[in-house]
């Protein structure tokens, strides 16, 4: 299998190297500001801390301000065995620690080699004055913003001055906001009734934590009823909101487990649901097309970014040419036969399993997520969504509308479907349903590598990735109804959000028994799935 | 006389009777001759022949439903493992004291989990003849809950076979849950004696291969009651034309729910006397893909025979003993490739191969 | 149920519990000398109306042929009396008092309304004897199955139809391994076993040859009094041989009776004309 990889690469090569040269440089490990900056924090001189203060202020970095703020809480450390600057939660043994640079995870294995940057007062001082100024300053939103969130709350009287003298002159509209809710945290806690009453309001609107924090200390100690009930009403309003963005955010979660679900079923709906084939080395196949993703890594290190985007149609390639090997080797002599190529095909997963065991040793194996899909989308202070997830959905709705697409619109999909609905009708029309079943077979396991590629980026990479999705891609498909590939986007879509909304009380392992003896139950209720054919073609 | 009717056309099954017989004779008596002769079996061998009889009796149970009935059923090592838990179970409140922190009532894994009564499943297991029925009872009930819904909404084929999956897979992931009181991940085992009698004595082990082969004969008798009676040929004639059966008038399923219901019950057997003899049960026996497992040994030997499911199963089982000593890495290119070339050349199995074509189903 | 009532249930250990009893149907009634009502029928797949307001009685010991074009809602009818489908709208009444579409199939077929399918549905892996064996009508609980003995009578019954259908010769013999004219008359065969009151032939004489469609129409033409018979069939010679000068032929129209009368009657009917003729 090795060596088609490697053949397959020789054809990819063009592409590749046409895709590097567009490719921007960005890595943190490049900079050659945060490259001195680890050199001067790392340093056992005070002064170089304080040079490394200045360092920033002057590059006008657009992490500066997220660097300030961990310096502020502390949470940079130096490993004093190779130098280098980490980023700690808690300096305890088991606990990981984050290279600065290279972003990789590190458990901390002896908490003494780690030491804290540790800053003096004055130091401090002039990273906050620093942050004001230029922060409030600068031309960035993103960063003015950040600016006002580091100092809000803060009760240094001169960091308030700064922010109001700033909300006079800004014209962002978002920036605006923030400064006036930082304003409304110390305009609440003076005595001017009316500007209290403002404040709470300014308060009331934002979802910010701080903002609340403020409110609720507000209500545990003013005197005022009327306003303590403005403030109360305030609390339970943004209370409200948060919900509202929890539950955004359950549904979010939710449909991108379903678009896991939906990508791992997909081919499993084509070669199920349209042939009628039972293929227990499905998952086997979304294995080999995780696999192809890390050795496609492996060929080209320097190239993470791009290396997933190769490794789509690999993949594809790859599993596809499996699975017509399987169908042209197995499945054509069984035909008619669903549960006898059940067996066969599970055996065939066996096979597939071991050597993979055999060729990559039994243990996971590590895929890099590039880095333009990682970071976050944030919307406000609590309703953020991780990238990476946002584009396994994109990813998955490309795929699907691929696929109908060429159901649909395409000649292979029309005699897929020709073939499925009257395989002797086709045959006597001309269509040559071997080669039609080769196709849709092959079309099915490639669709299954694809699925690889994607769940290489949130899952370990194992040869036991294929078992872990193969009931749950039955069921999905099973639930959609058979033939039905728009049923397998509904269901798996639902039982990834049921999934997910009964997480939260009944814990990830009962949430999915749960789903699990639903499907059970629903299948007794409806015994062709959601979207069922009906007719006489149906009944069997 | 009525239990030579059952077998008197059955050469197969005649064959199987025979030998167990001898082994039940024979096999005690190799075992107390001393180490060193010849013909001396290990302990260790006779436990290990003890599984497979239970294993056979499994497959045999998946026979009578896969073989006779069409119902390919992937989910049948859940009765196998719930038989076992109860006599686990059973097993592990004979253990009394002797764990290692020695609460006098209960097992280790609770104390550990700071519980400080037993949960109330666990009533009255410290009695046998209770384990003894709710071994039949447990798997049967579960196989009738399900098969009455299964069947009345006439799920059949490839759906019944993927929600027997989802069944066991349920099962496996609940039973993995500490707070099931099942002792999670580990399962139960340090098990200390069985009757009274202790499970690392040379006689206990003799012993239980006896009641493993016993319980295979019955087993095999009372299938073969089942299918040589009229209730077997509709059973055949529901696997085969199920709509036409039901023209007839036939209930197609009741006659599926309990000669499910029984399969269940002999699988529940099988575990409860698997388990003493290997040590342990744990949430894997509920994994899918022993229950996969269980189909290929029947299909190797021959579908619809009975006595093929038992020598696919000891063929099987022989096999994979001698691989993962021998050579581990091979096992599974082995089992898989025998899924394979069964399924393309050997539809009929093992038994196919020797048996005359005969008109009797 | 009310509770009470179950609770009342349980403690009567006498009687079995009334949710275990099977569907018995009330017995049957042919006072009106009808044995089968379809009024009202409907059913669609998918939107395609496979059955259309479709109204048909059946007299008691009647022969009724049934023709019409492809997907003219044959099957479909039978389907719906024999309970595999359950119409959108309409009744069905075997006799006065039993509901068809209260019933499942079994419930039907131990009524007293037998089937043979399209393409013969034999028990191929039985032996021809076992086929007619499991035709009997008897009691069809599974404990009775399983404790079932044959009596003296019952087996003077198997061979007098295996004389009949003509297959003494291969009466232990799997059925599988009948030609397909011999599966044809096993069927036959195993609904004569069932005795049942009315017939439902769907396409008998497909791969006959001519000397059997003589038989099998004679075979039909001297059940028919005792019993109900209902054929379906393509062959037209077959039919006007069964329907003779004055049974009654119905045709079947897009799921609707288009015409009703003897043969030549429907023969001569303009609109049955242009049906198969086209225009």
């Amino acid at each position: 299998m090795k060596s088609r990889i490697k053949h397959l690469m020789c054809a990819l090569g063009l592409l590749v190297l046409l895709l590097c040269a567009v490719q921007p440089a960005f890595a943190k490990s490049d900079d050659p500001v945060l490259l001195e900056l680890q050199t001067l924090l790392v340093s056992s001189n005070n002064q170089d801390r304080t040079k490394a203060i200045e360092l920033l202020t002057q590059s006008q970095h657009e992490l500066a301000f997220d660097i300030y703020g961990l310096l502020l809480e502390g949470k940079f450390f130096f490993n004093r065995t190779d130098n280098q600057l980490y980023l700690v939660d808690r300096a305890e043994a088991g606990q990981s620690a984050l290279h600065f640079l290279d972003e990789r995870d590190v458990t901390i294995e002896r908490p003494r080699d780690f030491r804290r940057v540790a800053l003096n007062n004055a130091q401090r001082t002039q990273i906050r004055r620093v942050m004001a100024q230029t922060g409030l300053t600068a031309d960035s939103n993103k960063i003015r913003m950040k600016a006002v969130r580091q100092m809000m709350g803060d009760p240094d009287p001169e960091a308030l001055s700064l922010i109001r003298a700033a909300y006079t002159s800004e014209t962002n509209g978002k920036v605006r906001e923030l400064m006036a809710v930082a304003i409304a945290i110390d305009t609440v806690t003076q005595t001017d009734e009316a500007a209290q009453r403002d404040a709470i309001d300014t308060l009331s609107t934002s979802l910010e934590p701080r903002a609340r924090n403020a409110l609720n200390q507000f209500v545990s100690q003013t005197d005022n009823a009327s306003l303590k009930e403005l403030a109360e009403k305030g609390l339970i309003g943004i209370e409200q909101k948060i919900k509202f963005y929890k539950g955004l955010e359950t549904v979010y979660f939710g449909l991108s487990l379903g678009s896991v679900l939906v990508l791992a079923a997909i081919g499993l709906a084509i070669t199920f649901g349209v042939m009628g084939v039972i293929n227990m080395a499905h998952g086997e196949l979304i294995m080999i097309g995780a696999y192809t993703t890390f050795v496609i890594q492996q060929l080209m290190p320097n190239h993470i970014g791009l290396s997933v985007l190769v490794a789509i149609p690999a993949a594809f390639v790859v599993s596809g040419l499996v699975g017509i090997a399987i169908e042209r080797g197995v499945i054509r002599f069984l035909y008619g036969r669903p549960l006898e190529t059940l067996l066969a095909t599970f055996g065939i997963s066996l096979v597939l399993q071991q050597a993979v065991r055999t060729i990559f040793s039994p243990l996971n194996k590590t895929v890099e997520t590039p880095s333009w899909m990682s970071g976050m989308l944030e919307f406000n202070p609590v309703f953020a969504i991780t990238l990476n997830r946002l584009y396994i959905i994109i990813f998955c709705l490309l795929v699907f509308f691929a696929l109908l697409m060429i159901l649909k619109r395409t000649a292979l999909g029309l005699q897929v479907r020709a073939v499925s609905q009257n395989r002797a009708m086709a045959r006597a029309m001309g269509v040559r349903s071997e080669r039609v079943d080769m196709m849709t077979f092959g079309l099915g396991s490639g669709v299954a590598g694809i699925a690889g590629v994607a769940l290489s980026q949130i899952t370990n990479v194992g040869p036991n990735l294929g078992q872990a999705y193969i009931i749950d891609s039955f069921m999905v498909v099973v639930f959609g109804g058979v033939g039905n590939i728009w049923g397998t986007l509904v269901a798996g879509m639902t039982l990834g959000v049921a999934n997910k909304i009964m997480e939260p009380w009944a814990g990830a392992v009962l949430a999915k028994i749960l789903v699990l003896v639903f499907i059970i139950l629903f299948i007794q209720k409806k015994p062709r799935g959601l979207f069922p054919q009906r007719g006489r073609a149906a009944e069997g | 006389m009525m239990l030579w009717n059952l077998i008197k056309e059955d050469r197969g099954g005649q064959i199987l009777l025979l030998l167990l017989a001898i082994a039940i004779i024979a096999v005690p008596m190799l075992n107390a001759l001393p180490p060193d002769h010849a013909l001396h079996i290990p302990t260790y061998t006779v436990a290990l022949l003890g599984k497979y009889l239970t294993l056979a009796l499994l497959a045999l149970s998946v026979d009578l439903v896969w073989g006779y009935l069409g119902i390919l059923t992937l989910g049948h090592g859940a009765f196998f493992a719930l038989g076992g838990y109860v006599m686990g179970m059973y097993l592990m409140r004979q253990i009394g004291e002797r764990g290692v922190y020695g609460h006098p009532e209960l097992p280790d894994f609770m104390v550990f989990l700071n519980w400080d009564s037993l949960p109330w499943y666990w009533t009255g297991l410290d009695q046998f003849w209770f384990a003894a029925i709710l071994i039949i009872l447990v798997p049967g009930l579960l196989a009738f809950i399900f098969g009455a819904l299964a069947f009345r909404s006439r799920v059949s084929g490839v759906y019944l076979s993927i929600i027997t999956q989802a069944l066991t897979f349920a099962l496996m992931l609940a039973f993995f849950r500490n707070e099931m009181g099942f002792g999670g991940n580990n399962g139960l085992t340090d098990f200390k004696d069985i009757l009274g009698f202790s499970l690392q004595a040379r006689e206990t082990k003799v012993g239980l291969f006896v009641a493993s082969a016993v319980a295979l004969a019955l087993g095999y008798l009372i299938s073969r009651a089942v299918i040589q009676s009229r209730l077997g040929k509709v059973c055949v004639a529901v696997r085969d034309a199920e709509s036409r059966a039901r023209f007839l008038g036939y209930r197609v399923e009741n006659v599926k729910l309990w000669v499910f219901t029984l399969s269940a019950m002999i699988a529940g057997v099988a575990g409860a006397l698997y388990v003493p003899q290997v040590g342990i049960i744990n949430p894997n026996e509920f994994s899918p893909l022993n229950s996969i497992e269980i189909v290929v040994w029947v299909a190797v030997g021959g579908r619809a025979t009975l006595y093929g499911a038992v020598a696919g199963a000891l063929f099987i089982n022989y096999a994979k003993t001698w691989f993962t000593t021998e050579l581990p890495d091979v096992w599974l290119f082995a089992l898989g490739a025998i899924f394979v070339l069964v399924t393309l050349f050997l539809p009929k199995g093992i038994a196919g191969l020797f048996r005359r074509k005969e008109a009797s189903a | 149920m009310s509770q009470a009532r179950l609770l009342d249930e349980i403690k009567d250990k006498n009687h079995v519990f009334s949710f275990m009893h099977t569907q018995q149907a009330p017995t049957l009634n042919v006072s009106k000398n009808v044995l089968l009502y379809l009024e009202g029928l409907s059913v669609s797949f998918d939107g395609f109306k496979a059955i259309n307001n479709l109204n048909l009685y059946i007299n008691d010991g009647e022969l009724r042929c049934i023709i019409g074009p492809n997907g003219a809602g044959k099957t479909t009818m039978m389907d719906i009396i024999t309970g595999k489908t359950k119409p959108d709208t309409g009744s069905a009444w075997f006799g006065q008092t039993i509901n068809l579409l209260e019933m499942d199939e079994p419930a039907i077929a131990q009524a007293g309304i037998g089937r043979k399918f399209q393409k013969p549905t034999v028990f191929e892996f039985l032996s021809v004897r076992d086929n007619l064996l499991l035709s009997m009508p008897e009691e069809r609980k599974v404990f009775s199955i399983l404790t079932a003995r044959l009596t003296g009578e019952q087996s003077d019954r198997i061979d007098e139809v295996l004389e009949i259908i003509g297959l003494k010769e291969q009466t232990l013999l799997q059925a599988g391994s009948l030609s397909h004219g011999q599966k044809q008359w096993l069927e036959i065969g195993m609904l004569l076993m069932q005795r049942p009151r009315l017939l439902l032939v769907d396409e008998p004489v497909a791969g006959m040859t001519h000397q059997e469609m003589d038989r099998t129409a004679e075979l039909l033409i001297s059940l028919s009094g005792k019993h109900s018979v209902v054929v379906v069939e393509h062959d037209m010679d077959f039919v006007r041989h069964l329907a003779g000068k004055d049974r009654t032929v119905t045709v079947l129209h897009q799921g609707s009776v288009l015409a009703e009368g003897s043969m030549d009657q429907v023969q001569n009917n303009r609109k049955v004309i242009e049906v198969y003729l086209g225009e």
